[in-house]
């Protein structure tokens, strides 16, 4: 990222990227990585890990981590903005789009919200929307390297266009709802989607 | 991924007492030395002696032996939302 500072002169004055308009209101930018947590890192050996959609589909379906490497991934390079006001630009991951996980099962049409949950208590809800079309993946690297156990690896879904906490960290599986439960945070003020350009922090925003 | 070592989580989490002005804030009394019960494994001890995640959106209090959820405290904006369903009981003192 040297770069940034170096080209005065002879390049002329290097445009800086476009960052106000990338930072949702309330949010300040950093460049280190917080780590916010609401319990220990689970423990989860990767010949034991699974990732699993369930509920309302016609046949659940489940993915060993070697299955899992196997499908196809992408890059995706994102901003991320978490409700405790931090955001940070141009995370690079790698991961697996949710609409080629959703291709190995046949949703029930009553299937309108998705539960994720993970290893440990938390879990978090998210409207089938918000998920499809390229905007959520589930990451198993970061900055070309393996998802570290603190930031959620082996692997986490990564949501980025709503706030950080609905980006579950060491994602188990999808649970397919008709109506909307609402998560570990959600149930407890934070709000049911969580769009940072709205500042749909607390539930009421 | 079973290391416990350079577990950041782990590092970052604190004993009750950490979290006893927010407390102080909900229940208007020092509750650190309160008695608690946990509703899933039946630990009893101080609420000084749970585990303290504060680096969250939330405060969450967990038993120290087998790591459930027994207290949640968020403050959303003027209003704050309590959830104590992990403790039998919490025992505050008049």
């Amino acid at each position: 990222m040297g770069e940034r500072f170096v080209s005065r002169g002879f390049f002329g004055r290097r445009r800086q990227p476009e960052q106000a308009g990338r930072i949702p209101p309330g949010q300040y930018l950093v460049d280190d990585w917080p780590v916010l947590s609401a319990g220990p890192t689970p423990r989860i050996r990767l010949d034991q890990w699974r990732f699993t959609i369930e509920g309302l589909v016609r046949q659940p379906v489940s993915w060993s981590w070697d299955e899992f490497l196997k499908l196809p991934s992408k890059t995706y390079l994102v901003d991320i903005s978490c409700v405790t006001k931090w955001t940070k630009l141009d995370m690079k991951w790698q991961g697996v789009s949710v609409d080629t996980l959703f291709q190995a099962v046949s949703l029930d049409p009553r299937a309108a919200f998705v539960t994720a949950y993970s290893y440990g208590d938390y879990t978090t809800n998210l409207p089938i929307p918000d998920l499809l079309n390229d905007q959520a993946f589930i990451a198993y690297q970061q900055d070309e390297k393996p998802l570290t156990p603190e930031h959620g690896g082996p692997a986490r879904l990564v949501v980025p266009h709503l706030y950080f906490w609905k980006s579950a960290k060491w994602i188990q599986g999808f649970r397919l709802e008709e109506r909307e439960r609402l998560g570990f945070w959600e149930n407890l003020g934070y709000h049911r989607r969580g769009d940072p350009w709205k500042e749909e922090r607390y539930s009421g925003d | 991924m079973d290391e416990q070592d350079g577990d950041l989580n782990r590092a970052l989490m604190l004993d009750g007492n950490a979290a006893g002005g927010i407390l102080y804030d909900v229940f208007t009394a020092d509750m650190t030395g309160a008695p608690t019960e946990c509703a899933s494994c039946g630990r009893s001890g101080e609420v000084g002696s749970l585990l303290a995640f504060v680096q969250a959106p939330g405060l969450v209090l967990r038993c120290p032996a087998c790591e459930s959820t027994m207290v949640r405290i968020v403050r959303a904006g003027d209003v704050t939302y309590l959830d104590a369903r992990g403790a039998v009981y919490l025992r505050i003192a008049r």
